[in-house]
């Protein structure tokens, strides 16, 4: 919460809305100078209240919602969800399957990360890298509304395997766009390695010490660029990770610039990978069959999604519908890393550290505290609760629904 | 009659007017083309205009009103006032006196100080901050610009802008000796107009737009207006002072010679605008004092020196 010591200090309020964060969340930050000598981070204005709602679904439509937490990640989403039924159904998912949930798994890192790089480069004003990098992301894109039908949510996940096929003709045109993006990127690491003022920018700002990225419990590249070697597809291998031999890229610099060099690296081996997948792909059946029912029990699933590790909990009841799904995004993780970051760094530090996290907050909110007005102090809310005063709400403000419910009610019957 | 016409039609305001709209529209779509995108339409910076001059004014209650309305008008004002000053194809300028290029400099310092004001009394944080940096960076760009300026002057041992441009004329190729000044104008001249990697005072991602934050409107309008008319006045004192060549043309194809001028250096501005990223506040400070002084320093040693044995 916002408390903040100094009072003479000058406070910027960096969100909800702010042009250098795309998703609302609130950077308050104090400033003597231009230098910050203390932030707050308040999360939760984009809580949606999916865990909720996936407690009302089934297990199939489960997937589908959680694959848009996120727009960018929705395959590390969906797959990571998928990962915990089968294992509490005790599925054996075909391995064409799994091969080409890893081929969107890679696919959608490399459009992940051309999109921060361009992102990494409007924050600095470099708005050019911005447009090349996009331009390039493109063609990623293109590949994937061709396997799967869409650019983000990919819905190609379902439990018990993947629901399109890879024929040959498309494998041809994965490998052309593969060899294109190649190309590309290894522009893109020049650029990013010898641009002088883009260098200046990144290099020594937002230095996370490798005790502190451990300490803080940063994850994925993050904690990769401050040498801490952790990645969950070689450490926990879970799809066809345990049959692709691949680098995890680290760096020690544990600067922005060390985030962005880890991350083109990645790009440079997800290429690696997907040549190698698509050289392997088994032939077999896609799916097999899962159970409308998943038997009780209760799973955790990790998954190297391209900010880092995701994690879902989920528990069955025997029905039809999951007990509780909790999900860890991996922004949950590293946004505690930015406060120490930003420690008696310069304002204009602030977009590009932040932006350096590749956040995602839209899946980091997953739950918001009920502050009692009246009673000054933060209480929990039964669903009942919440259901009654939401309704009260709206009436205040003269929005009634209750006529509206009848009139729905005579109508349908 | 005459005067009436020069200041209102030509080179005054309605000349600045279409020709800072053009130079937006070349700076705009060059820069476009160089980052692989289409870039706007040739009306597109009227349209803007037209579109800002039509909106509802909206000044917040925190803010002084009269330097919040004054504030772009001063800065049109300035910018105007200064071209009068300047020789565009010709050797001599409008008007001009021995000293003229002290207020040339002055003039075009003044919208600088305009959005500082019109930042620091929208009493808006963003504004405020933004304000400060334009001040700050003021400092750090302000020198390396009046001292490889003075260094020409120095070398044409005059202190009018005319008298200079006549100088070079009747010494051709003299100009050559002032590319170390030309290079530290240039780059200095981004920092006066705030275009990256100097932009600094309005870096959207930092401060929104800084000074202009709480702007809107038919004020917004002035404030652009006068931004884009400080990038033709700032550019025409370069190609006056740093490339006085083929001034002693008829008025067409000296006219034509001389928006070529101006052009390549709004050329090279959307050129450093695509190439670079934006450098930090303490970075700008630091690479104006550390090599863009002591290189304008250098220019005025190097022109005192040939002064010596040169010009005689």
């Amino acid at each position: 919460m916002h408390d903040l010591r100094d009072l003479h200090d000058v406070k910027v309020p960096f969100g909800p809305q702010h042009p250098a964060l795309k998703e609302p969340e609130s950077f308050l930050i104090s400033l003597r100078g231009e230098k910050i000598t203390s932030m707050s981070v308040r999360l939760g204005y984009n809580h949606r209240g999916i865990e909720k709602a996936c407690e009302e679904r089934t297990y199939v439509q489960d997937v589908y919602l959680l694959e848009r937490i996120c727009g960018i990640c929705s395959h590390s989403h969906s797959t990571c969800f998928v990962q915990a039924v089968e294992e509490i159904a005790g599925l054996r998912v075909p391995e064409r399957a799994l091969y080409i949930r890893s081929l969107i798994g890679e696919l959608e890192r490399i459009h992940s990360h051309l999109l921060w790089l361009g992102v990494a480069g409007h924050e600095v004003g470099f708005d050019t890298l911005l447009m090349y990098a996009w331009r390039d992301r493109e063609v990623v894109m293109d590949i994937l509304v061709k396997l799967t039908g869409n650019r983000v949510n990919y819905g190609i996940n379902t439990i018990g395997g993947v629901r399109r096929d890879i024929t040959a003709d498309q494998i041809q045109e994965v490998l052309e766009a593969v060899r294109a993006l190649e190309e590309k990127t290894k522009y893109y690491i020049q650029v990013a390695t010898e641009e002088v003022t883009f260098v200046k920018r990144m290099s020594g700002v937002g230095v996370l010490l490798p005790e502190d990225a451990v300490r803080l419990g940063a994850v994925g590249p993050t904690a990769r660029a401050s040498g801490v070697d952790r990645d969950i597809r070689r450490d926990d291998p879970y799809a066809a990770y345990a049959r692709i031999p691949f680098k995890v890229p680290t760096s020690t610099h544990n600067d922005v610039y060390g985030r962005a060099v880890v991350r083109l690296s990645e790009l440079m081996e997800s290429y690696q990978m997907i040549r190698k997948i698509l050289k392997d792909l088994p032939e077999g059946p896609l799916t097999v069959r899962a159970p409308r029912k998943v038997p009780a029990g209760e799973s955790l699933s990790r998954y190297e999604a391209p900010r880092g590790e995701d994690v879902h909990y989920v528990k069955s009841n025997g029905t039809e519908k999951p007990e509780r799904v909790k999900v860890r995004a991996p922004t949950l993780a590293n946004i505690q890393a930015v406060s120490r970051m930003l420690e008696d760094r310069y304002l204009a530090d602030l977009p590009i550290v932040i932006a350096a996290i590749d956040p995602c907050f839209s899946c980091t909110d997953r739950l918001i505290g009920v502050k009692q007005e009246a009673r000054r102090k933060k209480d929990t809310m039964s669903w009942e609760e919440v259901r009654v005063s939401g309704i009260r709400w709206y009436r205040e403000r003269g929005i009634d629904f209750s006529s509206l419910n009848k009139e729905l009610e005579r109508w349908l019957g | 009659m005459n005067a009436l016409f020069q200041i209102i039609i030509f080179p005054g305001f309605l000349f600045l007017f279409v020709f800072g709209l053009a130079a937006e529209f070349l700076d705009r779509k060059f820069y476009a083309r160089l980052q692989n995108r289409v870039g706007p339409p040739w009306f597109q910076p009227l349209a803007d205009f037209i579109k800002l001059v039509g909106k509802e004014e909206v000044i917040t209650e925190t803010a002084d009103v009269a330097v919040f309305r004054v504030a772009p008008l001063f800065a049109l004002a300035t910018t105007v006032t200064a071209i009068f000053y300047i020789p565009l194809w010709h050797e001599k300028a409008l008007l001009s006196f021995e000293g003229d290029i002290i207020v040339v400099l002055y003039l075009l310092t003044i919208p600088s100080l305009t959005y500082f004001l019109g930042g620091w009394y929208s009493r808006s944080i963003f504004s405020m901050i933004g304000a400060v940096r334009s001040l700050t960076q003021l400092f750090a760009y302000e020198v390396p610009l009046f001292l490889s300026v003075l260094a020409a002057a120095l070398l044409a041992n005059t202190w009018s802008l005319s008298k200079m441009t006549h100088f070079y004329a009747v010494h051709p190729w003299l100009w050559v000796c002032n590319a170390i000044g030309f290079l530290v104008a240039l780059i200095a001249l981004l920092g006066k107009l705030e275009k990256v990697p100097f932009d600094i005072p309005e870096a959207e991602t930092e401060m929104v737009a800084g000074s202009f934050t709480e702007y809107g409107g038919r004020l917004l309008a002035f404030f652009r207006m006068a931004l884009d008319i400080e990038m033709v006045v700032g550019a025409s004192l370069l190609a006056a002072v740093f490339l006085p060549w083929g001034l002693g043309l008829t008025f067409l194809p000296g006219f034509l010679l001389y928006l070529l001028k101006t052009v390549l250096i709004i050329g090279f501005i959307s050129l450093s605008r695509a190439v670079f990223a934006r450098l930090r506040l303490d970075q700008m400070l630091g690479f104006c004092w550390k090599y863009l002084a002591p290189l304008a320093f250098l220019q005025v040693l190097l022109n005192l020196t040939l002064k010596g044995f040169l010009v005689r």
